[in-house]
């Protein structure tokens, strides 16, 4: 079983890309488990067909510790498994405790038991690894691999280098290693050239180049991924390049973030001399 | 002092009153104290380590030493690393144990504080000498209880310390559960009138009930070795004794190096010390020497004396899931009515079983998991009862309730001495406990009786 962390700037696309990535698996074949650690609740909505499934930490709260895996465990798309984490309103309590402790009770609930046959685990993170709940996912026996998600803008690869570091720290004395940058196009100018650029400072690779194309808000309003929605358009064959990719993905390293100085230099050169 | 509390039950989902539980760390750093030359280690604020050491030395009545990472407000915002580092660095050089066992607080649980890593950290640093080991334990007190805490402790020694040193042995390794040194010598003493070998984790005898000597030792004499830990998944099986305590750690054990184990409730009581002996002997192949059927016949013999005054009367427990499944067992066992059983900690299963024991003798018994102490005094108000058993926090109860007999057992035990004497467990635990009830009976009505109800001969 590969267990895959999916980072990124908030916005970027991380539960978009995560989702439909996630389905072109399945449609490979792959058992698939999605498992949302955003407070929003929001990464598995295109699975399940816009079914609001109630979370980890609701269940929790209402029927305190006796909870089963079915209570929080839904069936989507191509029999994906689909956990929303959940978490508190904005403003109050502890969002990363609540990853903390929606993690340790799907272990507990036996959510990756070799019985489930998983192929993938996916976990959708919010944001930064900003404190150590969020860092849950990437510790040692999660997640092993990670994807940051980004596109040409300046503020996404800064938030992509600092999640380096984060990564970088976990490596060190665990098996974490980074799986490349996916990068979810802003059309902006030089991006697929800038992201490999980046990716290579980084010791990594962008893996995938994912245009951007309307079919996906298409599909979104209609509470589908892109191949369920339509399998025929052409953004349906990017997530399945980008499944493939990340299938057949050797390339797992140990991060060499950049300094702000250097990242600067980097968008001086590709983003501003093009225009 | 507890005059106030009201008959009237209403249905309460977050408040608790008088809690019939403490934080998970007390028990992480009781089982932690079972391990030969080890050092409990608090990852938090002083605070928390503070008042674990000072309520587990309320109980056993010794000096409880543990260390503590000394968590400031930087230490909050930054995570706990660098004090775990320091924490470590000066353990090692001036305490000198054979094992650090760490657990965390509150505190470092909500901050997310990556504690394998830490210690995979200080190892590949050389921050750890050779031959010396960390280990650690999540104890949250937010979940669970005390008895969380301590099945964790002893689950994670076995994830870190156990293994198969490749010779066969003829050893049983006991998990005794969450009970006092006194009990864990009363298996040992069992045991070894059964001439089985057995490897005990955690064993606090001869750590938490030291004899005076006038000296002190910083690490005591008793305790399991690590050399025996780590032999552990030689062994013919394992005897786990009660679910809450040591379920985990014996499937943990299972699981890494495919040690079967049985599971049954602590042997408390005769039919509890029965599977309890019999169980060990048929994993040892050994028979039942005389000495201990002799051993059954008297306490035999002492229920048969003592029935008709205990015959009919009903009780309230609480305490410990482990333990009040035992002692309610043992109550049965004597005739009398459990008719109110709480346990502070949360887990169905205890729900389950109690009704499976009373099933018989108590159909509509009170029987209530995640509980507190003043649910528990509302509902002998409703329901009389005969005698309270539990932990020292039942006195408030027992006092208030006109001087109800009154038996103390479990954890914590703070105003009362001869627990750490005196086992709970096999067949002599059972005498000794059914003596302290009936005492307790006669007691009462030998100062409240009218006197020409007062018997000179019962």
């Amino acid at each position: 079983m590969r267990k895959i962390a999916i980072y990124g700037k908030g916005g970027i696309g991380k539960s978009t890309t995560t989702q439909n990535t996630v389905a072109a698996l399945a449609e490979m074949g792959k058992k698939v488990m999605v498992v949302g650690c955003d407070p929003k609740a929001d990464s598995t909505r295109l699975l399940l067909g816009g079914l609001a499934q109630k979370s980890v930490l609701e269940t929790l709260r209402e029927e305190g510790e006796d909870v089963e895996l079915e209570d929080i465990r839904h069936c989507g798309y191509g029999e994906t498994l689909c956990v929303e984490s959940g978490g508190p309103e904005p403003g109050v309590g502890c969002a990363g405790r609540g990853i903390i402790t929606s993690i340790n009770m799907l272990e507990q609930l036996g959510a990756y038991d070799e019985s489930v046959g998983l192929d993938y685990v996916f976990y959708d993170v919010l944001g930064d690894v900003v404190c150590g709940g969020f860092a849950m996912p990437i510790r040692d026996g999660k997640a092993q691999e990670i994807y940051i998600v980004c596109s040409g803008e300046m503020m996404a690869m800064y938030a992509a280098n600092n999640i380096a570091k984060g990564i970088l720290k976990f490596a060190q004395n665990g098996p974490v290693r980074l799986g490349g940058l996916i990068c979810n196009s802003r059309k902006c100018d030089n991006e697929a050239e800038m992201i490999e650029e980046f990716a290579k400072r980084l010791g990594t690779q962008m893996i995938h180049f994912v245009p951007r194309d309307n079919d996906v808000q298409r599909a979104e309003i209609n509470r589908k991924t892109v191949i369920d929605w339509n399998p025929e358009v052409a953004q349906a064959n990017e997530y399945r390049s980008l499944a493939r990719k990340i299938d057949g993905n050797k390339n797992l390293v140990i991060p060499t973030p950049l300094q702000i100085s250097e990242l600067e230099s980097l968008l001086m050169e590709f983003g501003l001399f093009a225009a | 002092m507890l005059d106030g509390t009201n008959a009237t039950v209403c249905e309460r989902t977050a408040l608790r009153i008088n809690p019939a539980k403490t934080c998970q760390p007390i028990g992480a750093m009781y089982a932690a104290l079972g391990i030969h030359g080890c050092m409990p280690h608090s990852h938090g604020s002083q605070g928390c380590c503070a008042y674990h050491r000072s309520h587990l030395t309320r109980h056993f009545k010794e000096p409880v030493v543990a260390t503590t990472s000394s968590f400031t407000e930087g230490a909050s915002v930054f995570g706990g690393l660098s004090n775990m580092t320091t924490a470590l660095s000066n353990i090692f050089s001036i305490y000198d144990p054979e094992v650090v066992a760490v657990h965390t607080t509150c505190l470092s649980e909500v901050i997310g504080d990556d504690l394998p890593m830490m210690i995979k950290k200080n190892i590949a640093e050389g921050k750890i000498p050779e031959g010396k080991h960390v280990i650690h334990a999540n104890t949250p007190s937010f979940v669970g209880s005390h008895v969380t805490g301590f099945s964790t402790m002893v689950k994670n020694t076995i994830k870190y310390l156990s293994g198969k040193t490749g010779e066969t042995s003829d050893s049983v390794n006991i998990l005794p559960g969450y009970v006092d040194p006194s009990d864990m010598r009363e298996l040992k003493r069992i045991a070894a009138e059964l001439g089985v070998k057995i490897t005990m984790l955690p064993d606090t005898s001869d750590v938490l009930d030291q004899p005076q000597t006038g000296v002190y030792e910083m690490y005591p004499k008793g305790g399991t070795k690590v050399s025996e830990i780590q032999a552990m998944g030689d062994a013919i099986a394992t005897l786990a004794c009660g679910d809450f305590a040591s379920k985990e750690a014996a499937e943990e054990l299972e699981k890494k190096c495919i040690v079967p184990f049985s599971l049954i409730d602590l042997p408390i009581g005769l039919k509890g010390t029965d599977t309890f002996i019999d169980t060990l002997r048929r994993m040892a192949a050994v028979p039942v020497p005389a000495s201990i059927t002799l051993e059954r016949g008297r306490l035999l013999d002492l229920i048969s004396d003592m029935s008709q005054y205990f015959h009919g009367k009903k009780v309230a427990i609480f305490g410990d899931p482990d333990h009040v499944v035992g002692v309610t067992q043992l109550l049965v066992e004597i005739g009398m009515i459990p008719t109110v059983v709480i346990t502070g900690t949360p887990g169905k299963r205890f729900e389950r079983k109690i009704a499976e024991i009373v099933s018989k003798v108590s159909p509509d018994a009170h029987i209530e998991a995640n509980a507190d102490i003043y649910k528990l005094h509302q509902i002998i108000k409703n329901r009389k009862v005969d005698l309270l058993m539990g932990n020292t926090y039942g006195k408030h109860v027992a006092r208030a309730e006109g001087n109800l007999p009154f038996v103390r057992f479990g954890f914590p035990i703070m105003d009362r001495t001869g627990h750490r004497l005196f086992p709970l467990v096999g067949y002599r635990g059972a005498m000794y406990y059914l003596d302290k009830i009936l005492d307790q009976l006669f007691d009462k009505a030998d100062r409240e009786v009218p006197e020409e109800l007062f018997e000179l001969i019962q």
